[in-house]
């Protein structure tokens, strides 16, 4: 059989292991608009070079792959901030568990609700970020996710959310295959923080599109930790408008298989865009933060800072892009990948890109790889910091950069909480 | 106080040998001051004595209190009471200045068994000592040593020795890079602290800083040994015609 054909059938049979979930006129059609584009990309081969360094065996196959629950007594990240909780359990929203969905400055409705009702103003957005988002490049788990997305939220923001609107993410079956869409569309000047967090499922696909209207502002902080079992495939879809800001932060500790997309586009002038990542491993760790950031707009500036701890076989990947299009003069890109190797079995594969088609512009990458400072160890040492200590300090030292996007310093500190929880359980 | 005894040490990742055969013992509450041609094995001694990777004793102790301390770890050391004011003072960057003295305090008080001192009692305490040596709050909130010029690390190494409050201090060339102004700084802040319990290794090039920093006994160290010890006088030889006959008279004996 030809190459072709055996990726046709691994897509057929992805499909056929799914419903389509019916609903209104606006949900059904773009639904099977999605359903044609999955189907006429087909599922990432191995050859397939988007997905050089990620095997996507676990998210090809029709079921998940059976992940044990985790049971810890640790507190939740974000326990302590004011927000609104937003719960899903194995991909299902969960009324009795979250908070009643009003809120000053904002509209929240479940996707399931939204997609029986014939006309909705989620209609114009719903799968279109993600469309503009497959050229150049396909990504077939976010179509596949556009047409079988079960569970999600749309919010529309207006004014300035009264706080935090939080998706917690729960498990309690061993096998959940959870697919979530999420909309969010922040009308001209509007502003919300969205934090996201918890296991989820034992295969995760969920995708979270953002439209930043003109001089609006989002923050979106997510940490994925804990069950080291899951395997992931989420993607992030923003559209920014003039003077408008986007910051997304993403800190990953533990788990088998994690792709990360970020796909910003820049369509009006002055617009800020920062995602960040700070990402630590052992073991069997596999992560993947692919980032495609395209400026089509002038004076926009755009920010990628991704940091890895690896150790004991850990995997990282970046994959990042910036793109310049005619015409984006006075661009001012950025971006930054690095690694820190405990130990001489982790890796990290890094393949930055530029692209540019402007002349005025500024834009710089780089990409290291490194293992602790040895004098910078030895200095702290001989200070009287125990080596243990002096090494969770370096290491966190070398995430701060990444850390320190987080604007909010509540939020900020619950996330370095996170980091300093997890070195602690590690031995030395 | 320190007492070191026939020390012979080679680098570890090539046969040579470095140190060979240093005598040298440190009465408590004295000032004892090193000098001696570059490469000679002085910045060696006081890695060593501190713990450093990358050397191999191949004979000889040396005890701080009577305890052996070959055998510990860096940060065993530092909390037995011994302190390096680095040569070279090593940039952290996103650490800051401040947590990194205070994670220093705390962990030599949790390692003697004492209790964590507190954030205000810290801060108190830093800012009294970071103002006798004009270190200003930037500095502090900077990260370690990451932009500060020659002279403001070597306060700021002194400024950890006043917080430390150790019992063995070594200074490995404080003096050099700095300017009048702050070579009174720096002697200033090691003068404050010299009482009966505590003990000083000043290791420098030039005399001019043994006029700030009284010694008690002067050594000169060439090719890895002490090859004379004498008064603050030696100093004064020293700085007025130089190495070449203390090397001579080695030589022939
Ligand atoms: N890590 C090292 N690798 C190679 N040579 C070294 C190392 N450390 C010290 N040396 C050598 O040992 C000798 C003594 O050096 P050092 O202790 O720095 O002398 P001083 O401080 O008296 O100038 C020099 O010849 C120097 O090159
Ligand atoms: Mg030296």
């Amino acid at each position: 059989m030809a190459r072709a054909e055996l990726t046709q059938d691994a897509t057929e049979a992805r499909i056929a292991a799914l419903d389509l979930p019916k609903g209104g006129k606006w949900a059904t059609s773009a639904r099977n608009d999605a359903l044609a584009r999955f189907r006429a990309m087909g599922l990432p081969a191995r050859r397939d070079e988007y997905w050089r360094y990620t095997r996507a065996d676990a998210l090809n196959q029709p079921t998940a792959t059976e992940a044990s629950l985790f049971d810890s007594r640790e507190t939740m990240v974000f326990d302590k901030v004011d927000r609104l909780r937003i719960v899903f359990v194995d991909g299902v929203f969960d009324a009795a568990a979250s908070d009643d969905l009003s809120l000053a400055g904002i509209e929240i409705e479940r996707l399931a609700t939204a997609a029986q009702a014939d006309i909705h103003w989620a209609k114009d957005l719903y799968g279109v970020l993600e469309t503009r988002g497959q050229t150049p490049v396909k990504r077939p788990f976010a179509a596949l996710n556009s047409a079988f997305a079960t569970d999600g939220v749309l919010i529309r923001v207006t004014g300035a959310a009264a706080k935090p609107v939080s998706l917690i993410y729960q498990r309690g079956s061993t096998q959940a295959d959870a697919i979530l869409h999420h909309v969010i569309k922040l009308e001209k000047g509007a502003e919300m923080t969205l934090l996201e967090n918890g296991p989820a499922a034992a295969r995760f696909n969920k995708v979270l599109e953002v439209d930043v209207a003109d001089g609006a502002r989002f923050h979106h902080i997510r940490a994925q930790g804990r069950d080291h079992e899951r395997r992931a495939a989420t993607h992030i879809f923003a559209q920014l408008g003039s003077e408008s800001q986007f910051k997304s932060f993403t800190l990953t500790v533990n788990g088998i298989l994690t792709r990360n997309e970020a796909v910003i586009e820049f369509t009006g002038d002055d617009a800020v865009a920062h995602v960040a990542g700070a990402a630590m491993g052992d073991g069997d760790f596999h992560h993947d933060d692919t980032v495609f950031v395209t400026h089509d707009a002038v004076n926009c500036e755009s920010r990628q800072v991704y940091k890895k701890v690896l150790r004991n076989g850990a995997v990282g990947v970046f994959q990042g892009k910036i793109l310049v299009k005619e015409g984006a003069q006075k661009t001012d890109g950025y971006q930054i990948s690095q690694s820190l190797l405990l130990d001489g079995d982790s890796q990290f594969l890094a393949k930055p890109e530029l692209e540019i088609y402007a002349d005025d512009v500024a834009c710089s990458h780089g990409s290291t790889s490194g293992a602790i400072d040895m004098d910078a160890l030895y200095y702290l040492r001989s200070r009287g910091v125990p080596k243990k200590e002096a090494t969770d300090l370096l290491v966190l030292s070398f995430l701060a950069e990444a850390v320190e996007e987080i604007e909010d310093e509540g939020l900020r500190d619950e996330i370095v909480g996170r980091l300093t929880g997890w070195l602690a359980r590690r031995g030395g | 106080m320190l007492k070191i005894n026939n020390l012979h040490v080679k680098l570890e990742a090539e046969d040579k040998a470095i140190l060979k055969g240093v005598d040298l013992t440190i009465e408590p509450g004295t000032v004892h001051a090193i000098m001696g041609p570059n490469g000679s094995g002085k910045s060696t001694l006081s890695y060593v004595l501190s713990g450093r990777d990358g050397y191999v004793v191949t004979d000889g102790t040396a005890t701080l209190e009577e305890s052996d301390i070959l055998d510990m770890e860096p940060e065993e050391r530092a909390a037995a009471g011994l302190f390096l004011a680095f040569q070279y003072p090593v940039e952290i960057p996103g650490v800051g200045n401040m947590t990194f003295l205070r994670t220093a305090v705390n962990s030599q008080r949790k390692a003697r068994g004492q209790d964590e001192m507190s954030a205000a009692d810290f801060l108190k305490v830093i800012r009294e000592k970071a103002k006798t040596l004009q270190i200003d709050a930037d500095m502090l909130k900077r990260p370690v040593n990451v932009g500060f010029s020659g002279g403001e690390k070597k306060r700021n190494e002194i400024l950890q020795m006043a917080m430390l409050e150790p019992k063995m201090c070594i200074l490995d060339e404080t003096d050099s890079g700095l300017d009048v102004d702050a070579m009174k700084l720096v002697s200033d802040g090691v003068n404050a602290l010299r009482d009966a319990g505590r003990s000083f290794l000043v290791i420098t090039h030039y005399q001019r800083l043994l006029d700030h920093i009284k010694p008690d006994v002067v050594h000169i160290m060439a090719d890895g040994r002490i090859i004379k010890s004498g008064g603050p006088e030696l100093a004064l030889d020293v700085e007025q015609n130089g190495y070449a006959d203390l090397l001579a008279e080695a030589e022939a004996q």
